[in-house]
């Protein structure tokens, strides 16, 4: 009965999308404010709806009523229920599930919180945040109904894929969707500016917020992403290029280009159909992303199910979407009035470099991932294309952008003095060739590139500090004087030093675990030592041990250096009976500088030795935790209340009293 | 500063920047795209020396052979021609045989394809889409052996 209640709820959710993707765009049209005000009720209807439906499949996964296909197979009576929980988006229906509940999300969201925007711009974003739903949702009844019953219920299910039970992963994607999703709201705004004619400040104040919450939730589903492969797929990597990692990052590379043009739109009014057509190419990014993941075209190591019916559907609506949207875009753009001038040399000017890189480093990403597929599509032969390529071209497009990340928020608007600016900068320049030196003797010369990107990341951080600490006037006021300077500055101004110093030490971990990495794969016995990086693990012994619905083979290395002991490393070897798999769980021991990374493989056969895998990674947990910056910077500035387009008076008042203006 | 001059100025900053990456991506291309093959292409074309491909098919029943130092040696089959692989390390958790594989690696001067590294996939179930190509090509699909409806990354 519940998992009908679901399906119908869901159903209901498509009615609601029709009215609300029509009525309100009716009203828009006709300038009739009834009409208008449907959309309010039916967001908030339809998010009510497919809540409902979400329960419902919830119910049926913690109650593990097998009489549901989607059930059977991916839970299991035996399963913690966390995973239970989680596992009702581990799989292909479910996660549509969450797709279009997020996707709802974000439409009451505007829904609610839009109240002084413009009537007829409000209704014309909600219809047009109606068609993506109604898309999706049809798409999600029609070839991925999470409600079908199975005729003859077996007694328990297959288990959700061992790898997938991991907290790590539970949480990977809603945060991924979230960030996918929330970039459907820019888009919608962009089409609703483009069918009005008009885009101003108010507009882009407007854009800006959402834009940020989504770019915070994909930076951190990325994040999350990464570093579950990292600790669970037990080869110690944490990127790999792999299609459907680009697929997420493609997006956020173009949510962050977005990010930083909507500034200048909303402080100078100009950048405007720039601005329009990333909103647009953002979330097609996002929609290209669903497709490929889903559609099986590529291939890829996490590669999904192939159904073509699925993969048709998708491209449909994409081709919709992004067609329909680009062709409005080529007809009302010229509509959209040229804004305020302003100097190469500029603060616009380094914004606009800031986008001009990142949109060619996303078209490199793009041409990387998509460029195997229209080789088959034309001559039949199958190509990969690994790290290596995007090292290649990625890299190089980066540091230029890092290296003006330091310069650019000392830019003023209007017209700089990029001299007076590099002066001040001389001491991050020293710092930065300083540390590169030092890497270069350290590493005997290491990857040239990799000595670079140190130098490079230490002049960002260098240069965000010190932008941070002249805004407080440090050492040149009484402390006391700085610290209420400190005080006064605005949240966004804090969102943005944290987030550009999180990208450098993002940046030190990237290179720090890609290019001085020691790793060492061997046959072990118990009483065997290991020797990497300086540290010593010895075999001490192997154990069984009992888990809720695994068993586990662990190694227990004691770790020790220069014959002091560090504690115990235990490798674990998984074996899950109901999916007959088998996981491998490194054991990971940190001091912050560095992880030691130990797996073990089982025996190939019986009564052989041991494969332990070790890695020591420089570094490495600067990356997540450099993600952890960026996010929170980015929630920094969400929480900014001149960004919170409710309080326009309030911050102009605010805006008086800080004299230093943020971004 | 005027509108038009502006625009110029753009319009050759987009540029730079379309050129540097065009010449970025065709050096990468040269050297780092790796072609796949199926053990019947190998016997028919050849190996290119020197670089790194991919090879793919079903690893044959009973031809896995540990070897000292943790080297693993075995026969990719694609049902009409074989293909032997040498691997060092630990193999992933879903290499098993009878079931498709997917190794990059270069080809050896002994015609043995010295793998530098055999991918694992996130499920058993999942047939590579190459080595299930190379398979159909080659007659040996049995779609029973192959795909099923399985979800990996939760995406």
């Amino acid at each position: 009965m519940i998992p009908e209640l679901g399906h119908f709820s869901l159903v209901l959710a498509l009615v609601l999308a029709v009215v609300q993707g029509f009525v309100p765009f009716v009203g828009a049209l006709r300038g009739d404010s009834r009409w208008m005000e449907v959309a309010r009720p039916a967001a908030l209807g339809q998010l009510g709806a497919i809540a409902l439906a979400f329960a419902a499949l919830t119910h049926a996964y913690v109650v593990s009523d097998f009489t549901l296909a989607n059930v059977v197979e991916n839970s299991h009576s035996a399963k913690p229920m966390l995973y239970k929980v989680t596992g009702v988006w581990g799989n292909h229906e479910g996660s549509m599930l969450l797709w279009v509940l997020m996707l709802a999300l974000c439409g009451a969201g505007v829904a609610v919180f839009g109240r002084n925007l413009p009537a007829t711009l409000k209704a014309r974003v909600l219809s047009v945040q109606a068609w993506i739903a109604l898309g999706f949702l049809s798409f999600t009844l029609l070839t991925s109904n999470p409600f079908e019953r199975v005729a003859n219920p077996p007694l328990d299910g297959n288990d959700l894929n061992p790898l997938l039970q991991d907290p790590g992963l539970a949480f990977h994607p809603p945060l991924l969707y979230l960030g996918y999703v929330g970039f459907s709201v820019a888009f919608s705004f962009a089409v609703a500016a483009l069918l009005e004619g008009r885009v101003d400040a108010a507009w882009a104040r407007w854009v800006r917020p959402w834009t940020l919450a989504a770019w915070c939730s994909l930076t951190g589903g990325i994040a999350l992403g990464s570093w579950w492969a990292y600790y669970e797929l037990g080869w110690g990597g944490w990127w790999f290029w792999d299609p459907v990692e680009n697929v997420s990052f493609m997006p956020w590379l173009a949510g962050t280009a977005l990010l930083h043009s909507a500034i200048v739109v909303e402080k100078r009014d100009t950048l405007k159909a720039w601005t329009i057509l990333l909103a647009i190419l953002t979330f097609s990014l996002s929609l290209m992303g669903t497709f490929i993941v889903r559609s099986g075209l590529l291939t890829s190591v996490h590669a999904f199910a192939v159904d073509p019916e699925r993969g048709s559907y998708i491209l449909g609506l994409m081709a919709i979407a992004t067609g329909g949207s680009l062709a409005l875009f080529a007809w009302r753009a010229p509509v959209l009035k040229a804004g305020g001038l302003f100097a190469p040399v500029s603060r616009e000017g380094g914004l606009l470099l800031n986008n001009l890189l990142l949109a060619t480093a996303t078209a490199t990403v793009l041409i990387g991932t998509l460029y195997p597929l229209f080789l088959e599509a034309l001559t039949g032969g199958r190509v990969s294309i690994g790290p290596p390529f995007y090292n290649y071209t990625f890299v190089p497009l980066m540091l230029p952008l890092v290296a003006a990340m330091g310069i650019g928020p000392f830019l003023a608007w209007k017209r700089a003095d990029l001299a007076g600016v590099l002066g001040r900068l001389r001491i991050a320049a020293l710092l930065a060739v300083v540390v590169a030196l030092a890497t270069w003797y350290l590493q005997n010369g290491g990857p040239v590139l990799a000595v670079l990107a140190m130098g490079f990341a230490v002049w960002l951080l260098a240069a965000t500090l010190i932008e941070w600490a002249e805004r407080v006037r440090l050492f040149r006021i009484p402390l006391g004087d700085s610290w209420r300077r400190a005080r006064g500055l605005p949240r966004s101004a804090y969102g943005m030093s944290l987030a550009h110093a999180g990208l450098a030490v993002c940046m030190i971990g990237m290179t720090g675990s890609s290019a001085w990495k020691s790793e060492l794969v061997e046959a072990v016995e118990r009483g065997d030592n290991l020797e990497i990086a300086g540290f010593t693990l010895t075999l001490q012994d192997v154990e069984t041990r009992p888990g809720p619905n695994y068993r586990s083979t662990t190694g227990i290395f004691e770790v020790t250096r220069d014959g002091r002991s560090l504690g115990v490393l235990e490798p674990e070897r998984r074996y899950y009976p109901v999916a007959g798999r088998n996981t491998t769980e490194a054991a990971i021991r940190t001091n912050g500088l560095g992880d030691l990374y130990a797996t073990i493989t089982e025996p190939p056969e019986e009564g052989q030795d041991w494969t332990a895998r070790i890695y020591y990674e420089p570094l490495v947990p600067w990356i997540w935790a450099g993600a952890a910056m960026m996010m929170f910077g980015g929630l920094l500035s969400l929480a900014d209340r001149r960004l919170r387009v409710g309080a326009p008076r309030r911050a102009a008042r605010q805006n008086t009293r800080a004299p230093v203006a943020a971004e | 500063m005027t509108r038009k001059r502006r625009r110029l100025y753009i319009a050759l900053a987009g540029l730079l920047c379309i050129a540097s990456a065009a010449a970025l991506i065709l050096t990468a291309f040269e050297d780092n795209l790796v072609f796949f093959y199926s053990p019947s292409d190998v016997q028919a074309k050849g190996l290119p020396e020197g670089r790194t491909a991919r090879i793919g098919g079903l690893v044959q029943e009973g031809s896995v052979e540990h070897l000292d130092g943790n080297r693993v040696e075995f026969v990719v089959t694609d049902g009409t021609h074989d293909l032997s692989v040498t691997y060092q390390g630990a193999l992933p958790d879903l290499f098993r045989e009878g079931q498709g594989v997917v190794a990059e690696g270069q080809a050896g001067e002994d015609g043995v394809f010295q793998a530098r590294e055999v991918l694992a996939r996130h499920d058993e179930n999942y047939m590579p889409a190459e080595v299930a190509d190379a398979l159909k090509e080659s007659g040996e699909w049995r779609p029973e052996s192959g795909e099923s409806p399985a979800e990996a990354k939760g995406q």
